[in-house]
C-alpha cells in the first residue's frame, strides 16, 4: 500500500482551544512531507495524534490502513518518532538506551545486534555509546533520539523539528540522513526552518491556528511568491532610465523598480508580470538593444516570504491572539 | 508481559544509576536498626522474635516508600520522556506494572538486605522461624500498597517534591485510619458505616495481624485489592495526564 498515513477531518481541542481544525492529509511511501507552520500552529499536537500520545477529539488517523485509536500498538510498531526536545533518559547510555528500544520493538538475536550497529553507524554516536546521555552535547543528544526513532527501520518515520538547535554542520547531516532514508518510507518532519522544506521535503503542508492554509511541492509555493522568477540586473547609472523604459515596454514584465545608484552603478529589479519565466525575453531583448548590464539574476521567490503571506492573512489577524 | 519486564528492568536499573539507589538502602538499614534496638528494645525485651523490629515498618515506609515512588512518573513527564515511552508499542498497562514492579522489587532487595536481623535473633535464641517469613512477606505487601499509592500520586503532577509530599500524606492516612486521632474527626458527625470502614482500612491493624504469625485472607484481599485499585487510577491518570 503506497499510502501510508491518511488524516481525515482530524480535530483536538483543549477545553476551549481548538489546537488542530480538521485536518485532511496523505501521505505515500517515498515521500518526505514538511510540515510547516508558525510556533502554536498544532505542528506538534497533529504529530502527538498521528502517533497514539494524544487521542483525537475527533476525526481519524490511519497509518498503513490502521486506525491509530483503535489499534495503538499496532500503529506503533510501524512509526519511528523524535519527539520535540528529543527526550531520552538522560541516566542512560546510549547502548543502553538502544538496547532497552531495541528490546521494546521486539528485536532480538543478531537482528538486534545489527539494527544497533546500523543505527549507531547512520547516526555517527559509536563514540560516545558509554557516556550517560545527560552529559552529551544537544547535538549528540539529537542524533541518540533520532536513532531511537529508525532503529527498527519503520516504514513511517514521524520527526518534530528533528534539526532544531543544532549547527549548519549537523542540520545538514541530519538532512542527508533524512533524504538517504526517504526512497522506501513515508516521512513528516516538522520545522519552521524554511530552508529545510527546499533541501529535503518532496511536499509541503502549511498550517496555521489547526487549519491546513496550502498543500504543495516547495515550487508550489515559490511560484505564490510575487517575486518568482523576477530578474535583477546591473547597470551603470547612466544607462537605468533607457533601460527601465525599454523593460516596462514589455508585455510579460510586472513591475520595474530601480534601486539606489552605488558606485556608479544601480540594480534595477522586474518582476514577472503572471509569474512564468521572463528571463530568455528579457535577455534577447538586452542584446538587441545593447543595454550595458553588468549583472544578470534570477529568482526563484523567498520561501519565508510565502510563509509569511500564507500564514498571516490579513483577514485572519484577529485570531492569532487566540493561538499564541 | 514481555513489555512489562523489558520496562521493569530497564527502571530498576534506573534505581542504581544515580546514588538514590545507595542512599536509600543505607537509610533505611540504618533506620530499622536504630527503632528496632533503641526504640524497640531488641535486647531488653529477651524475646528472641523481631516483633520490635517489625513494629516500626508501618512507619518507615510512610516516608520512605514515597521516596521510592515519587519519581516512577513525574519525572518522564517533567523530561518529556513519557512522550517517548508512550509511542513505543507497549500499552498503558504495561508501562504502569513495569514501572511498579521494578519499585517494588527495589523495596525486595532493600528489605532482604536486613537479613543480618533475622542471622542475629536465631543466634541469640531459638525463634519461630515461620512467624518471621510470614512478617517479611507482609512488610513486603505492605510496602507494595504504600507504592501502589506513591506511584499514582506520582503521575498526577510534574513535580517529584509535591509528588512525594501528597503521597506521604495519603499514606499516613492510610496508616493512622485506625487510630482514635484520625477517627475522633469522624465520629462525631459520619455515619457509623463509614467509621468503621475507615477503620477498617487501617495498614497498621492489618499488618498487626500479619506479624503476629496469622495470614488471614482478609489481610491478604485488603492489600491486593488496594494495590489493585491504585494501580488501576494511575492508569486513568496517566492516560488522563500524559498530554499536559
Amino acid at each position: 500500500m503506497a499510502e501510508m498515513i491518511a488524516l481525515s477531518r482530524l480535530t483536538k481541542r483543549f477545553g476551549p482551544l481548538t489546537a488542530v481544525d480538521g485536518i485532511d492529509m496523505k501521505v505515500n511511501r517515498g515521500e518526505v512531507l514538511g510540515f510547516l507552520g508558525p510556533n502554536g500552529a498544532g505542528k506538534s499536537t497533529t504529530m502527538k495524534m498521528l502517533t497514539g500520545f494524544l487521542a483525537p477529539t475527533s476525526g481519524s488517523a490511519l497509518v498503513d490502513g490502521i486506525d491509530v485509536t483503535r489499534d495503538p500498538v499496532a500503529v506503533k510498531k510501524r512509526i519511528g518518532y523524535l519527539p520535540e526536545g528529543a527526550p531520552c533518559y538522560g541516566d542512560m547510555t546510549p547502548r543502553g538506551f538502544l538496547n532497552f528500544i531495541a528490546d521494546v520493538r521486539g528485536l532480538s538475536g543478531k537482528d538486534r545486534e545489527d539494527a544497533i550497529a546500523r543505527t549507531v553507524e547512520r547516526v555517527e554516536i559509536a563514540g560516545v555509546l558509554e557516556q550517560p546521555i545527560e552529559t552529551l552535547s544537544k547535538g549528540f543528544k539529537r542524533r541518540v533520539g533520532l536513532a531511537q526513532a529508525i532503529l527498527h527501520n519503520p516504514p513511517v518515520l514521524i520527526l518534530d523539528e528533528p534539526t532544531d538547535g543544532l549547527d549548519p554542520n549537523q542540520k545538514h547531516q541530519v538532512r542527508t540522513l533524512i533524504q538517504e532514508m526517504a526512497s522506501d518510507k513515508a516521512v513528516v518532519i516538522s520545522t519552521h526552518i524554511l530552508e529545510e522544506v527546499e533541501a529535503v521535503c518532496t511536499r509541503a503542508v502549511v498550517i496555521a491556528r489547526g487549519k491546513v492554509l496550502a498543500d504543495g511541492t516547495p515550487d508550489d509555493l515559490l511560484k505564490r511568491s510575487p517575486l518568482h522568477n523576477a530578474l535583477h540586473l546591473r547597470i551603470d547609472a547612466g544607462a537605468a532610465t533607457a533601460l527601465c523604459v525599454d523593460l516596462k515596454a514589455m508585455t510579460i514584465v510586472g513591475d520595474v523598480t530601480q534601486g539606489a545608484i552605488f558606485d556608479g552603478a544601480c540594480e534595477i529589479s522586474v518582476t514577472s508580470k503572471d509569474g512564468n519565466p521572463i528571463a530568455p525575453e528579457v535577455a534577447s531583448m538586452l542584446k538587441d538593444k545593447k543595454h550595458p548590464v553588468s549583472d544578470f539574476k534570477t529568482e526563484k521567490g523567498a520561501l519565508d516570504a510565502v510563509f509569511r503571506d500564507i500564514t498571516r492573512g490579513p483577514e485572519k489577524k484577529p485570531a492569532e491572539t487566540a493561538n499564541a | 508481559m514481555r513489555n512489562i519486564s523489558i520496562i521493569a528492568k530497564r527502571e530498576f536499573k534506573g534505581y542504581f544509576a544515580t546514588p538514590l539507589a545507595l542512599v536509600f538502602i543505607v537509610i533505611f538499614l540504618a533506620l530499622t536498626g536504630a527503632f528496632a534496638f533503641y526504640v524497640g528494645g531488641f535486647f531488653t525485651r529477651g524475646n528472641a522474635d523481631l516483633t520490635s523490629f517489625f513494629a516500626y515498618h508501618p512507619w518507615l515506609f510512610l516516608l520512605l516508600v514515597p521516596a521510592i515512588g515519587m519519581r516512577l512518573w513525574a519525572e518522564e513527564r517533567k523530561s518529556g520522556t513519557i512522550e517517548l515511552l508512550m509511542t513505543l508499542p507497549v500499552s498503558t498497562l504495561d508501562a504502569v506494572l513495569g514501572k511498579y514492579l521494578a519499585a517494588w522489587a527495589f523495596c525486595g532487595v532493600a528489605l532482604a538486605l536486613t537479613f543480618p536481623m533475622w542471622i542475629t535473633v536465631n543466634v541469640l535464641g531459638s525463634p519461630d522461624n515461620g512467624v518471621i517469613l510470614a512478617s517479611y512477606l507482609g512488610s513486603f505487601v505492605m510496602a507494595g500498597a504504600f507504592l501502589a499509592i506513591s506511584a499514582c500520586i506520582s503521575s498526577l503532577t510534574k513535580n517529584q517534591v509535591i509528588a512525594f509530599i501528597i503521597a506521604a500524606t495519603v499514606c499516613f492516612l492510610f496508616t493512622m485510619s485506625g487510630a482514635q486521632l484520625v477517627l475522633n474527626f469522624f465520629q462525631g458527625w459520619a455515619p457509623e458505616v463509614l467509621v468503621d470502614a475507615l477503620r477498617s482500612m487501617s495498614f497498621l491493624t492489618h499488618f498487626d495481624a500479619v506479624t503476629r504469625g496469622v495470614i488471614d485472607l482478609k489481610d491478604v484481599i485488603f492489600f491486593g485489592s488496594l494495590i489493585v485499585m491504585w494501580l488501576f487510577l494511575n492508569i486513568l491518570a496517566v492516560e488522563i495526564n500524559k498530554g499536559r
